[in-house]
C-alpha cells in the first residue's frame, strides 16, 4: 500500500498573519520587513499583493520599495507566528502524530493509516481558514518530496494530488530547481550537463549524479524518481536534533576581537541556553563568519568534556576565529553552532586535576542565571563586560528563536 | 467598519476546565448580561483582526461574537 503524505504550506505566512490582525492592511501591499538600521533590512515574507510587484523574500527593502514605492513595511512579532505556528500544529496533531515541522510555516503529515489523504487535506485547508483566518496549500502524494512539490504547485488555498498516475506527466517538465535540495549551485551543474527538468534527473544514471555531486547524487535521484522513503518523524520524537546553532548579523561591522567577543559572547550565551533547556550537552563547536563582501567560512573544534556551558562555547568559537582569520578583519555576521549533542545526563570522567569539577560548579551557575532569566526576562542578567559596547550586544537572540526551537525536532534550529 | 476592542469579562470555570463567560463590562462601565451562549469554536475574527475561542452569546436578545484570545477577551465592535 502507498503511503499517504501530506505537506502543508502556510501561505505567505508572516504576512497572512499581520493582514490577520491588522484588518487596515488588507487590499494593501504589505512586506514584513527586518529592521534597516540594524542592517537586518530585507523582505521575509510579502503578501500576494506585493508578489505581485514582483517583490521578494529575501530581497533588501530599499529594492522592494523601488519596485512597490507604496509598499506597508511591517516589523516581525515572532511571538505570534509562534502562536499561529503551533495553533496549526494542533489542528494537524488532530488527524495524526506523525507530524514534521519543516520551518515555521511548513510539515509533513503521515495519514497513511487514515481513510483519505486528499479529504484529510481538504478538511483541513477549511479549518486552518475557519479557525485561523490564513491559508494554506497542500500537496498529497506518497512520498515527501513529492507531496511539497504539490504544495508550491497550486497557492494559495489550494491542494495538489500527485499520484502514480499523473506524476510523469505534472512533476516530470518541471524545471529541475523545483526539486528539494537543489539549490543555485547544484541547478548550474546540472544545467551545464543538460539536466534542466526534474524529468531529465530521473532518467540519468544516479552513478553519473553521483560522479559531480557526490552521494547527493543518489539522493537526487531518488527524489526525481519518487522512490525516496524517509519516514515522517513522529511529533513526540525530538531525537534527531542535530545541532543548536544563533547567528547574529551585527549594526556595524566587526574590526577587532573586542567586538568578535562582545557579539560571541551574546550568541554563545544563547545557544548555551537552548541546549541547557533541551537537556544536552555538545562534544562539537562550530563557528560560522561573513565578512562585509559576503565571503564566508564554518570551521568546527571537538571538545574534550561535552558542554552547556556559555564560556566554553565563547572561549572555543574565539579561538577558532583566531587560528581561521586574517588582520584586518570587517565581520558582517557570526554565528555559533553546538552540534555532536549528547544528554546532559551523560557521565563525566574526573580528572586529577579537578577540571570537571570546576565545570560542574559553572553549570548550576548558568542553570541558575536561566532560572533568573525565565522568571524575569532575558535582559535580567548580563555580563557587565556587555554594557562596554550596548550598539553592538542590544540584541537578544533567545528571545527571537523561540520560534524556531520548539520545532527543533528535526531540522537544525 | 469594526475593531477589536478588548473587554473585562466575569466568567465561570466549571470542574472541568471549561471557560464561560457570565458578563461584559463595556469601557464606559455598563454592563451587559451573557444570557446564553449558543455556540463554542475556534474561530479567527476576520473583522476586527485575530484568532481564538469564539463564543456566540446571546445578549439582549441579540447574537454577538465574544473571542478568548489566549488570555484576553475581545468583541468586533462596530464604529464608523
Amino acid at each position: 500500500m502507498d503511503r499517504q503524505i501530506l505537506h502543508i504550506d502556510c501561505n505567505k505566512f508572516f504576512a497572512s498573519v499581520e493582514c490577520l490582525h491588522r484588518p487596515e492592511l488588507r487590499g494593501m501591499p504589505v512586506a514584513v520587513g527586518g529592521n534597516e538600521e540594524k542592517r537586518h533590512g530585507i523582505v521575509l515574507t510579502c503578501n500576494q499583493i506585493a508578489a505581485g510587484y514582483g517583490v521578494k523574500t529575501a530581497e533588501p527593502l530599499w529594492q522592494a520599495k523601488r519596485k512597490c514605492p507604496e509598499l506597508v513595511v511591517v516589523p516581525p512579532n515572532y511571538p505570534l507566528y509562534l502562536r499561529f505556528s503551533k495553533l496549526a500544529r494542533e489542528i494537524y496533531e488532530e488527524y495524526t502524530d506523525l507530524v514534521e515541522p519543516f520551518g515555521l510555516d511548513e510539515c509533513w503529515l503521515d495519514v497513511t493509516h487514515s481513510l483519505n489523504g486528499e479529504k484529510i487535506a481538504e478538511e483541513i485547508r477549511q479549518r486552518v481558514k475557519r479557525e485561523l483566518g490564513i491559508t494554506v496549500s497542500i500537496g498529497v502524494s506518497w512520498n515527501k518530496v513529492f507531496s511539497k512539490l504539490g504544495s508550491d504547485y497550486k497557492k494559495p488555498d489550494a491542494i495538489t494530488v500527485f499520484n502514480k498516475e499523473n506524476y510523469k506527466e505534472l512533476i516530470y517538465p518541471m524545471d529541475v530547481s523545483n526539486l528539494l535540495y537543489v539549490g543555485r549551485a547544484t541547478t548550474k551543474k546540472l544545467n551545464a550537463r543538460g539536466i534542466f527538468t526534474i524529468g531529465d534527473l530521473a532518467e540519468s544514471d544516479p552513478h553519473y549524479l553521483e560522479s559531480f555531486l557526490g552521494k547527493n547524487g543518489f539522493m537526487l535521484s531518488q527524489f526525481a524518481r519518487g522512490t525516496e522513503k524517509s519516514p515522517v518523524a513522529c511529533c513526540m520524537d525530538s531525537r534527531d536534533l542535530k545541532s543548536i546553532s544563533n547567528s547574529v548579523t551585527a549594526p556595524r561591522d566587526l574590526i577587532n576581537l573586542e567586538d568578535i567577543k562582545l557579539t560571541l559572547m551574546v550568541i554563545g550565551d544563547c545557544v548555551a541556553r537552548r541546549l541547557r533547556e533541551h537537556g544536552f550537552k555538545c562534544k562539537t563547536v562550530c563557528l560560522s563568519v561573513r565578512d562585509k563582501n559576503l565571503n564566508s567560512y564554518t570551521r568546527q573544534c571537538k571538545l574534550e568534556l561535552p558542554t552547556n556551558l556559555s564560556k566554553t562555547l565563547v572561549e572555543e568559537s574565539l579561538k577558532l576565529f583566531v587560528q581561521n582569520t586574517c588582520t584586518p578583519f570587517a565581520i558582517r555576521s557570526i554565528g555559533i553552532a553546538a552540534a555532536d549533542l549528547t544528554n546532559e545526563g551523560v557521565a563525566v570522567q574526573f580528572d586529577l586535576f579537578g577540571e570537571a569539577q570546576k565545570l560542574e560548579k559553572l553549570e548550576k551557575l548558568e542553570s541558575t542565571i536561566d532560572g533568573l532569566k525565565y522568571r524575569y526576562g532575558s535582559g535580567c542578567v548580563k555580563n557587565a563586560s556587555l554594557l562596554k559596547d550596548k550598539e553592538l550586544t542590544d540584541f537578544e537572540p533567545h528571545d527571537d528563536v523561540q520560534r524556531e526551537s520548539c520545532f527543533g525536532a528535526i531540522r537544525d534550529v | 467598519m469594526y475593531k477589536k476592542t478588548y473587554v473585562e469579562v466575569t466568567a465561570r470555570f466549571d470542574e472541568e476546565g471549561a471557560i464561560m463567560p457570565i458578563k461584559i463590562l463595556w469601557y464606559d462601565g455598563r454592563i451587559y448580561r451573557v444570557d446564553k451562549v449558543i455556540n463554542v469554536c475556534r474561530a479567527a475574527s476576520l473583522k476586527a483582526g485575530g484568532a481564538g475561542i469564539r463564543y456566540t452569546c446571546e445578549i439582549a436578545g441579540r447574537q454577538r461574537y465574544l473571542f478568548l484570545e489566549e488570555s484576553r477577551w475581545f468583541v468586533e465592535e462596530i464604529c464608523n
